[in-house]
């Protein structure tokens, strides 16, 4: 009986696996967990709703969209990709180590959309890279490529979680208030920094040894 | 347990109701998007749940979740077209004033510790993030001089980019109190304890970490996994047991499970968008350059919650 209120994980599983709506799957992880411990539909809705109401500061984040709105209308996203193109000339691993820290430190500052795929990195980041690199195979052209994408989640990943009001951050702080622990977001965001710095170190340490395997 | 005159949540709350009713109106009145109604309507419940949420009843809450999760599974939400751009302003205005909201939430979560009374001491990062809003807001309005409906507008813009993956995190962390009740922690605690060898810390700092980046791959979500990983082993072992460092305990252990995230083509958002966005024959590039970065990077957070949360 007890392992039954596992089955809310496996609902989550194939839910996602099976690309379903994601808040579709977490109201049904909730529903199954609930029944397998012997809860009614209705105590489950209402724990849900309660829960769902105590933790509406998860969401508050939003209402800096108005602002970073404003200012992506009047070139924000512009002003960051010439940011981007003035590493033109520089080296791959320049160019991607150049780009990762630029990526953590506005991330840092919770401006996580002023750079990412559409916006940098496929009519910035890749071709730069591609043609600071310049590719000897059409395969390792597209490992290049790739290695741009992947610089910019690394650097998005490993910043974001600096700013105190990111959504993680603002998960953590409404679970463990749940569970009776009070905690600032400042008091999780710092502890981000440790990470933010060896992610740099290590994805910096293996550009650099890419470029020293090619020469 | 606050004062009738202190700032907190509430006035925060009302501020955000605001904002989304601002974006259920605007979405509401915007032809070009043909869901504009269910925009309408998830931004407009949304209003709803931060400005009266605690006059709806637990039930009738879950309720207005489960109109939510209705729109976005059967309807699903729109987008419209994008209003062109202004001349770009000087790059350092704008950089300028995109910290302001930031610097504000730093400087107010360390400035309110010492004026007590104004502001509640708990709530003071996101009372702080609400002010820097406003202050970057006035600041903007008097620098760029745009129509007075133009940030709002903008927010609608950006708000139904982010679609219902908006409330994501809400929702995890309410199932995360599901979870909670129905004891799902303890049954994966129980059988993580079974391969935990007894009493061992490293054993059980191994087994969150790993534990956190593998069922981020599985879910291609580390917010998914944390409510998870944390009641069975963050919590009962690290934490309560082994008396880790609660802060140190969660965010490394997210950061773990952004590991996990880099390795897996379920994460499709950040994994396999691009590689298509750049033409990679190969669906799985992005992840393969990812993975000799994620795997030492997953092993220094472990290593940093070993070191930091037991200090």
């Amino acid at each position: 009986m007890t392992m039954l209120v596992l089955s809310g994980i496996a609902v989550m599983v194939a839910g996602f696996v099976l690309r379903f709506n994601p808040l579709l799957v977490v109201v049904a992880a909730a529903a199954v967990t609930g029944l397998a411990a012997g809860m009614d539909l209705h105590a489950i809705i209402a724990a849900f709703g309660k829960a769902f109401n105590d933790t509406r500061y998860v969401s508050v984040i939003w209402i800096v969209l108005p602002v970073i709105g404003l200012l992506e209308r009047y070139g924000l996203q512009q002003r960051a990709r010439e940011l981007v193109a003035a590493m033109k000339g520089a080296t791959l691993t320049r160019l991607l180590v150049g780009y990762m820290l630029l990526r953590q430190l506005t991330a840092a500052l919770g401006l996580t959309s002023i750079a990412g795929h559409a916006q940098t990195v496929r009519p910035l980041l890749a071709p730069m890279a591609e043609a600071a690199a310049a590719p000897a195979t059409p395969a390792e052209a597209e490992e290049v490529r790739a290695l741009a994408a992947a610089t910019d989640n690394i650097g998005l990943f490993f910043g974001e979680d600096i700013f105190i009001a990111i959504g993680s951050i603002l998960l953590m702080k409404g679970f463990l208030e749940q569970q009776g622990i009070d905690l600032a977001p400042f008091d999780l965001s710092v502890w981000a920094i440790p990470s933010a710095v060896a992610a740099f170190a290590i994805h910096s340490l293996r550009l650099w040894l890419r470029a020293r395997r090619r020469v | 347990m606050s004062g009738a005159a202190m700032i907190g949540l509430a006035q925060v709350y009302v501020l955000a109701g605001l904002v989304f009713a601002a974006f259920a109106v605007l979405s509401a009145r915007d032809a070009s998007n043909p869901k504009r109604l269910a925009n309408a309507a998830f931004w407009g419940l949304l209003a709803v749940s931060m400005l009266a949420g605690d006059r709806l009843g637990d039930f009738g809450n879950g309720l207005l979740v489960l109109a939510l999760v209705g729109i976005a599974a059967i309807t699903g939400l729109g987008r419209g077209s994008q209003s062109p751009a202004a001349a770009p302003r000087s790059g350092k205005g704008l950089f300028a004033l995109a910290v302001v909201i930031p610097l504000a939430a730093l400087a107010g979560t360390l400035g309110f510790k010492h004026w007590p009374g104004l502001v509640d001491p708990k709530q003071a990062t996101l009372v702080s993030l609400a002010l820097g809003v406003i202050l970057a807001l006035g600041l903007g309005m008097a620098w760029l001089r745009p129509r007075a409906s133009e940030p709002l507008e903008e927010g609608r813009r950006l708000m139904d980019a982010v679609g219902w993956a908006a409330v994501l995190p809400q929702m995890l962390a309410s199932l995360g109190a599901v979870f909670a009740l129905a004891g799902v922690g303890e049954v994966v605690g129980q059988l993580a304890t079974a391969i935990i060898p007894e009493g061992s810390r490293l054993g059980a700092v191994l087994a969150y970490g790993l534990g956190m980046a593998a069922f981020t791959m599985v879910m291609g979500n580390a917010f998914a996994a944390f409510p998870v990983m944390a009641a069975a082993i963050g919590l009962p072992l690290l934490i309560h047991q082994y008396h880790g460092d609660p802060a140190v305990v969660a965010a490394i252990g997210m950061l773990s499970g952004f590991c996990g995230t880099l390795m897996t083509p379920m994460a499709a958002n950040f994994n396999v968008v691009p590689a298509a966005l750049l033409d990679l024959k190969d669906r799985n590039a992005v992840v393969k350059a990812q993975v000799p970065t994620a795997l030492p990077l997953l092993l220094v957070n472990i290593a940093l919650l070993w070191f930091l949360a037991f200090r």
